[in-house]
C-alpha cells in the first residue's frame, strides 16, 4: 500500500516538477507546482504526518499557489523570452544542480542500511493521533516560537501593504 | 514498506530540479516558484527523518517553514509587484540596476 501510494505519486511530484522546469508560460509552471504540492501532501499523509498533509493541502495549493496566480493574472505576465543571461546558467547551472543530487543520492544510499525503513501506521507509539502530540509540543515547549511567527506574518503582512502601495 | 533512502532520494531529486529551474528560469514570479519548490523538497526530508525517529519535532520544523514560506511570498510578490510597476518588465536580465 505505501509502495505504491509512494511510486504513484513520487512520480507525479517529479513530473509536475519537471513540467515546471519545462513549461514556458508562468501560469503552467504555477499550476504543475500545485500538482507537485498535492502529492508532496499524499506522501505526508503516508509518512503518518496527517496534520502537515491538510496543512500542505491549505496553505501551500491553497493559499500560497492562489496568491501566485493571481499575481500572475495581475501582472498579465506572458511566454519568458530566451536570452544571453540564461546560457551561462545552463553551462554552469545544470552540471551544478547534477553535482548536488549525485552527492546527495551518494550519501543517502551510502546509509541507506542505517535509515531503515518506513511502515505505515507504526508511527509514534503510545500516542492518540499525530495531531494532539504536535500540538502539545507546540502549545507547550515551543509556544515563545509559535507566537514569535505570530509577529513574523505580522510584519509581513505590513511590509507587503507598504511595498505592492502605488507611490504618491 | 519503503525504506526512508527512497523517500529522501526523491527529496534530493525535487531539490535538484529546483535548483535547476531557479538558475534556468528568466521570469521572476517562475524563479520564485522554484524557491517554493525547494522549500517543499526540504520539508519531504523533514518528515521522513520525523517518521524515521519516532519523533514530532522533525514535523514541528516543517510547520515553521510553512509559516516562514507563506509570509516570505507574501513579501516577495510585493516585490516582484512593485518592481513590474516600475520597470514595466518581469525578465530578471531587465533588472540588473546594481551592475552599471
Amino acid at each position: 500500500m505505501q509502495l505504491a501510494l509512494f511510486i504513484i505519486f513520487g512520480v507525479l511530484a517529479v513530473a509536475g516538477a519537471l513540467n515546471l522546469l519545462l513549461q514556458r508560460h508562468p501560469i503552467n509552471s504555477a499550476l504543475s507546482l500545485v500538482v507537485v504540492m498535492m502529492s508532496l501532501a499524499v506522501l505526508y499523509w503516508s509518512l503518518g504526518a496527517e496534520f502537515l498533509a491538510a496543512a500542505q493541502v491549505i496553505v501551500y495549493s491553497g493559499a500560497i499557489m492562489v496568491f501566485f496566480v493571481f499575481v500572475i493574472m495581475l501582472l498579465n505576465a506572458g511566454e519568458e523570452e530566451r536570452t544571453h543571461g540564461s546560457r551561462a546558467a545552463y553551462i554552469v547551472g545544470i552540471p551544478g544542480a547534477a553535482a548536488i543530487f549525485c552527492l546527495l543520492t551518494f550519501v543517502f544510499l551510502s546509509e541507506r542500511s542505517h535509515l531503515g525503513t518506513s511502515v505505515m501506521g507504526d508511527y509514534l507509539n503510545q500516542v492518540t493521533s499525530n495531531i494532539s502530540e504536535l500540538s502539545s509540543v507546540l502549545f507547550t515547549k515551543l509556544l515563545l516560537p509559535f507566537e514569535v511567527t505570530s509577529v513574523l506574518i505580522l510584519v509581513a503582512i505590513l511590509g507587503a501593504v507598504v511595498l505592492a502601495r502605488k507611490e504618491q | 514498506m519503503v525504506p526512508t533512502a527512497a523517500y529522501l532520494i526523491l527529496a534530493a531529486v525535487l531539490f535538484s530540479i529546483g535548483v535547476t529551474a531557479f538558475l534556468i528560469k528568466r521570469n521572476l514570479i517562475t524563479v520564485f516558484m522554484s524557491i517554493e519548490l525547494m522549500l517543499n523538497a526540504v520539508n519531504l526530508t523533514f518528515v521522513a527523518f520525523a517518521h524515521m525517529w519516532h519523533q514530532v519535532s522533525g514535523q514541528i520544523f516543517v510547520f515553521f517553514v510553512m509559516v516562514v514560506a507563506a509570509a516570505e511570498a507574501a513579501v516577495g510578490l510585493a516585490i516582484i509587484i512593485a518592481i513590474f510597476r516600475t520597470r514595466q518588465t518581469l525578465n530578471v536580465d531587465s533588472v540588473d540596476l546594481m551592475k552599471s
